[in-house]
């Protein structure tokens, strides 16, 4: 007999079997709509979080080298960074006056500081000294109204751009630009707001900050800061090219002996997602196990009832074999059943894991993506026939005589 | 060549605890084709085993039986099935109908576990429950018809492959005594245009309608004689609907 005709008629089996125990084929199937619901949401959460990571990676801009004293991801013993002199803020210009593939080279220096505006305080913005190439070396330049000009940044004149939840915080009703602020108590006139970058490495991004004039910031803040040293590659192409002309005009502004190690670091985004990937791999990996436990309770649930249906139809199978059903037949019957409504219940998952993924969207932005659809569909089937195995297998090797005379 | 040939067929069950039961203790015969024969005995006397063995449903502890020059006393279940589905057609006392489904569909089962087309399954299924009287009955479920249609859709079903012999067991015990000679004439009918037919019953009345009667007593065979048509039962001939 085809198999395909087994399966059709299989089919209609289920479908009738189903609907003629409508209550209990739909507890069971619960079970693994509540799997498949959580294996979906866990996996659009998860993809949330890689979206998340890979605009957060990219607001550190990909062609962008972070040149200072730590290196973000290291091995290596930690006292032999320590060691290393301190940067200087006069690194930047140097630097950009020699450098020939760069675009911009901006140092940055942060502290942390209160904010105020009117009754409105922000205790937890950091405060970042920059120069007007800012802009240029980050390629962050999504920004409503402007940042400061060469002469404010020169004249270390009290102004500032600030970040999008900055903005939030001090304006919730208001035009912040042309507003003035206070940051620990010195008054700065609100330039520009940033856009939102959001992401999952909030206080990297420039949403918690406030960006002033380094000059501005070493009169009210101390000079004596950690500085970072930003510099863009005029493209993508020269990255790497720029990157060996950093190393060499570093080692010669700090006098670095040749064949020494250099006592500094040209940190990357790529870093970050070079180390960052295998971690999130891994969550992704535990994540999905633990609701995968959902699905495997929902299997167990429709092994059960398939069992019980096995039993309840002995006089059918009986029926069935004497008149000419093989075991696989049979076999296919109960599997065919099994995998059906497994199915529907992950259609039924899916389709209520839909709106859901929706409401995750607004917390985390993400989208149910398209290859767990077809993966939850294929788990779902997975599961009917792994757990509607052994029931169908109990009615294909029934004995036709003892079968037929159950009652 | 016989449809049926047992050579000194036996069947032991296994009650455990070393216990077994012969049910079958050596059963020899021979049903020739278009040959209408009763099964009788008493409960007990084996005569269920016989038929389990005789419809392929079971396979006997030891003997040889060929149907058809085939020998199906050591087949796979498979091997097995396939001869249930294509040569033997079963009609049982309780009539076993699948509830849920119509009567079109109770006789076309077979045809599908033969892998007949779908068109072609729904019309032969159609005329074969016009040929027992039930053509408008088509639609209709088991619990929509009366215990002797139930009984014709369980008769379609078993004509429908056009199998060698029709095997029906106790086929008027669930009928009242009216119904039940309505059923023995359409088999006297069926015998009539070819089909062979063995009849397993504990009801004289019932085996006086079979042209050969075998009587069995403790798993052997007592008596098989041939019944002289002066003292067979018959109904004038039905016409077919």
């Amino acid at each position: 007999m085809h198999f395909w005709t087994e399966v059709k008629e299989g089919l209609l089996i289920a479908f009738r079997a189903i609907r003629s125990n409508k209550i209990r084929s739909v507890l069971t199937t619960l079970g693994i709509v509540i799997g498949i619901v959580s294996v979906t949401l866990m996996a659009t959460a998860i993809e949330g979080v890689n979206r998340a990571f890979d605009r957060s990676a990219a607001a550190f801009g990909t062609d962008v080298m972070y040149i200072e004293k730590w290196p973000w991801v290291s091995n290596d013993d930690w006292s032999t960074f320590r060691n290393r002199r301190e940067f200087k803020v006069e690194y930047a210009n140097q630097l950009e006056r020699q450098a020939t593939l760069l675009s911009a080279v901006a140092p940055t220096m942060n502290t942390r500081r209160t904010l105020k505006y009117k009754d409105k305080e922000m205790e937890t913005a950091i405060i970042t000294g920059t120069t007007s190439s800012y802009i240029a070396a980050s390629g962050n330049s999504q920004i409503d109204g402007r940042f400061f000009s060469d002469e404010e940044s020169d004249g270390g004149r009290p102004v500032c751009a600030i970040g999008a939840v900055v903005a939030e915080n001090l304006f919730p009703n208001e035009d912040p630009i042309g507003k003035t602020i206070r940051v620990a108590g010195h008054p700065f006139t609100v330039l520009g707001v940033f856009e939102k970058q959001g992401g999952l490495f909030g206080e990297f991004t420039s949403d918690t900050r406030v960006y002033v004039p380094i000059h501005a910031f070493q009169n009210y803040f101390g000079g004596r800061r950690y500085v970072m040293v930003q510099a863009r590659a005029k493209s993508m192409n020269l990255l790497e090219d720029a990157k060996i002309e950093v190393e060499g005009i570093m080692r010669k502004i700090r006098n670095v002996p040749p064949g020494e190690k250099s006592d500094f670091s040209i940190n990357q985004q790529e870093l970050l997602t070079q180390t960052f990937g295998p971690i999130s791999l891994v969550i992704s990996a535990i994540g999905l196990f633990i609701t995968g436990l959902s699905l495997f309770v929902g299997g167990i649930g429709i092994m059960n009832i398939m069992f019980v249906s096995v039993t309840e139809r002995t006089k059918e199978i009986g029926i069935r074999k004497a008149i000419g059903a093989k075991r696989r037949t049979i076999l296919l019957q109960f599997l065919v059943e099994a995998a059906a409504l497994c199915l529907i219940g992950g259609l039924i998952g899916l389709l209520i894991a839909f709106p859901l993924s929706l409401i995750v969207d607004k917390v985390l932005p993400t989208v149910m993506p398209f290859s767990i659809v077809i993966i939850a569909i294929l788990i779902s089937l997975t599961v009917g026939v792994v757990s509607g195995f052994l029931p169908a297998y109990r009615a294909a090797k029934m004995d036709p005589v003892e079968a037929l005379r159950y009652e | 060549m016989s449809v049926i040939e047992l050579t000194n067929i036996t069947k032991v069950y296994d009650m455990g605890a070393a216990q077994q039961v012969a049910a079958l203790q050596g059963v020899s015969m021979k049903i020739e084709k278009n040959e209408y024969v009763a099964i009788m005995g008493p409960s007990g006397s084996g005569k269920s085993t016989l038929m389990n063995i005789i419809g392929c449903l079971d396979t006997p502890t030891s003997g040889l039986y060929l149907f058809n020059g085939v020998n199906v006393s050591e087949m796979d279940d498979n091997n097995l099935a396939r001869i249930r589905n294509k040569e033997i057609g079963f009609v049982f006392q309780t009539f076993n109908l699948l509830a849920r489904s119509d009567a079109l569909h109770n006789v076309e089962l077979p045809l599908i576990y033969a892998g007949v087309s779908a068109a072609e399954r729904k019309e032969r299924a159609r005329k074969t429950l016009e040929h027992v009287g039930l053509g408008d009955r088509a639609h209709h479920k088991p619990n929509e018809l009366s215990g002797g249609q139930r009984q014709r859709v369980a008769i379609a079903r078993a004509l429908v492959t056009r199998p060698s012999i029709i095997l029906a067991d106790e086929p008027t015990g669930n009928l009242d005594s009216r119904t039940g000679e309505e059923i023995m004439a359409l088999f006297e009918d069926l015998h009539a245009q070819g089909n062979t037919i063995i009849l397993v019953t504990h009801e004289a009345d019932i085996a006086e309608h079979a042209h050969r009667v075998v009587r069995l007593r403790d798993g052997k065979i007592e008596t098989d004689e041939h019944i002289p048509e002066a003292k067979r039962k018959t109904y004038a001939p039905r016409k077919a609907s």
